[in-house]
């Protein structure tokens, strides 16, 4: 398993669009992605999940990847998330 | 007449005929399946036919209101992929027909949603969430069709739009938007900034109203319902400007005030405050004629410190970016009295202690808005302006406390710029003596209120006066002539700050006598440039 953590910039916190640009990207890989907030964690590939966990900017997120492809999708995604979030 | 009030999310006027929005109403029954593949198979024929829609969506909002507002139809793809498991539970766990399970999707969601208590956009996002499940629950039993289709336009009125109902209406036909519910968030009230007419949501118009005359004003967030004469004469007269402002601005914002020959003016704004400043950016004015510096001493119950002016004069010099803003100092007095100076009652405050005179006798109170505005000199272009001159030595006296300030500011490593000075010309003594006037100063700037005032020894304020006071009057203009030509024999640049100077009767006479700046209320600029760009 690969873990990566992410720390919100954007001063909107998690809206529909890079909530669907996440979810989109994730959607490429097979391995399992679930990012964590406070308590809660939401499924990386389903934006009306990811959504749900209403992050706001300053938030620290924990991303865990898990499957055949997990070392290039932690790579890949946190890119994603440097770039869009 | 009936008015009803709610929340303005997009400015302007419109008057036209209420149309209530016609709504499919989905309406939805749990019944038992035994055959639940087949539930599931009929939603996935649906749910593709829905995203097919919601692409097209998509394309039209691209070509018609742009990619900001198209993008939504892409997050929508993506909440109907996200229905499947849940959906799929549902039918396979309870026995349910899939309209059910679809529509229970949605209200779970939009459940989720509404409960973020702090996030109002993440609230606002139930409306595309039922969207999505509406359209889903349509396609099943046979397609959507609205029946909204206009025949002339209309001030649109709805619970609530969705964005796919946004897109697919005839934006052409549409005047105004006003919901019951919805927000300031809403893709209603961003559809209606992109388009450019009024707004309002959370406002309780009664669906009795529909088919009857309204007015929408989306400055205040009132919607009139068959409104009497006088209002309607009212707004009709206000949209006529509004609609004239619109077809000015999009035509004559960004181009020059230049005549045909290529004289070019600077055309400026006068303000009374740092909330005018949107007015001024709005109406593309070239710089700041006018800033009247009294409205930080008149809101006040002390005399504001220098910080606090500083703050004041730096906002609108960096909000105006590099542009020119002329800064009046202190002119109070006469009709604006301000209690904690306690100035003494007066038979005759128009010719009395006043303005400059007042910052002559109390030079520390002078001298701490000079202070104030030489450190705010460092973040724009910021010029000074004396007021009520009618002597020589007031301008040495005044431009010696200047000198003073940049001293004890260079001693203290206080960064400042040059600032050119001017003062105003509206006493019939200052224009008399306006050629040693401009031997010692950058520009002029001819206040005409008070000029016609002291020139025809007429009090505006006296209604008996009205047959005798003629603000065209020969002895004015020969005076602003005679200020022109004096500036201009000894390089200092004449500009008009009253009222005359956004008479649009006169814009012609001033430019050909030579006039180099007019400076008046924001909403006078675009007019004004038009007369000017028309000239030879």
């Amino acid at each position: 398993m690969k873990q990566f953590q992410y720390k919100v910039r954007d001063p909107q916190g998690m809206h529909a669009r890079p909530a669907g640009i996440l979810s989109a990207e994730a959607k490429k890989f097979t391995s399992k992605l679930t990012v964590k907030a406070g308590g809660e964690s939401a499924d990386l590939k389903k934006i009306l999940s990811v959504m749900g966990l209403a992050v706001k900017c300053g938030d620290t997120l924990t991303i865990n990847v898990e499957g055949d492809d997990e070392i290039a999708a932690a790579k890949v995604m946190e890119e994603v998330f440097k770039k869009n979030f | 007449m009936e008015v009803y009030e709610g929340k303005a999310s997009f400015k302007g006027i419109a008057i036209g005929k209420i149309a209530e929005m016609k709504k499919t109403e989905t309406v939805v029954r749990r019944v038992h399946v035994d055959n639940t593949e087949h539930e599931i198979a009929r939603y996935h024929a649906a749910k593709e036919q829905a995203q097919a829609e919601i692409m097209e969506l998509h394309d039209k909002a691209l070509k018609e209101v742009g990619e900001a507002q198209a993008e939504i139809f892409e997050v929508h793809s993506m909440f109907l992929d996200d229905f499947d498991d849940s959906v799929e539970n549902i039918i396979n766990e309870q026995s349910v027909n899939a309209e059910y399970a679809v529509a229970t999707t949605g209200d779970n969601t939009a459940a989720m949603l509404a409960a973020m208590d702090d996030n109002p956009y993440m609230q606002a996002r139930q409306t595309d969430v039922k969207d999505v499940a509406d359209r889903v629950i349509r396609d099943m039993n046979g397609g959507s069709g609205h029946g909204n289709e206009f025949t002339e336009e209309v001030l649109l009125v709805a619970d609530d739009l969705a964005p796919s109902e946004t897109v697919s209406l005839d934006k052409s036909k549409v005047l105004a938007f006003v919901t019951r519910e919805g927000s300031t968030n809403s893709h209603t009230a961003i559809l209606a900034r992109t388009m450019n007419i009024p707004a309002l949501c959370q406002t309780p118009v009664p669906k009795e109203a529909d088919g009857k005359l309204g007015i929408v004003d989306g400055f205040t967030g009132k919607i009139f319902v068959d409104p009497d004469e006088d209002t309607l004469k009212k707004y009709q007269n206000l949209a006529d400007a509004e609609a004239e402002k619109k077809r000015l601005l999009k035509e004559l914002k960004g181009k020059d005030t230049v005549t045909r020959s290529g004289r070019k003016i600077k055309l400026y704004a006068n303000i009374g405050g740092i909330g005018d400043l949107n007015f001024v950016l709005e109406n593309d004015a070239a710089g700041i004629g006018l800033f009247r510096s009294e409205f930080l001493y008149l809101q006040s119950n002390d005399y504001p410190s220098e910080d606090e002016q500083f703050k004041a004069y730096r906002t609108v010099a960096e909000m105006m970016a590099g542009k020119e803003v002329v800064v009046r100092t202190l002119d109070i007095g006469a009709d604006k009295q301000v209690d904690y100076f306690k100035l003494d009652k007066e038979d005759n405050p128009a010719l009395g202690f006043r303005a400059i005179r007042i910052c002559l006798t109390r030079e520390e109170v002078f001298k701490t808005q000079l202070r104030a505005l030489y450190r705010a000199s460092a973040y724009g272009k910021i010029d000074i302006m004396f007021p009520m001159i009618t002597s020589v030595w007031e301008v040495e006296r005044a431009k010696q406390l200047c000198r003073e300030v940049q001293a004890e500011l260079t001693a203290q490593n206080i960064p400042f710029k040059q600032v050119p000075i001017g003062i105003m010309i509206e006493t019939p003594a200052a224009v008399m003596v306006a050629d040693d006037l401009a031997e010692q100063v950058d520009f002029f700037s001819i206040g005409t209120n008070d000029l016609t005032q002291y020139t025809l020894a007429i009090d505006r304020q006296n209604q008996h006066l009205e047959r005798f006071f003629n603000p065209h009057h020969p002895a004015v203009l020969k005076e602003i002539q005679m200020t022109i030509e004096a500036g201009h024999r000894h390089n200092t640049w004449v500009g008009i700050c009253g009222e005359l100077g956004a008479d649009p009767e006169l814009t012609e006479t001033f430019v050909r006598m030579g006039i180099d700046e007019l400076s008046m209320s924001p909403s006078s600029i675009l007019p004004v440039r038009k007369i000017i760009r028309d000239m030879e």
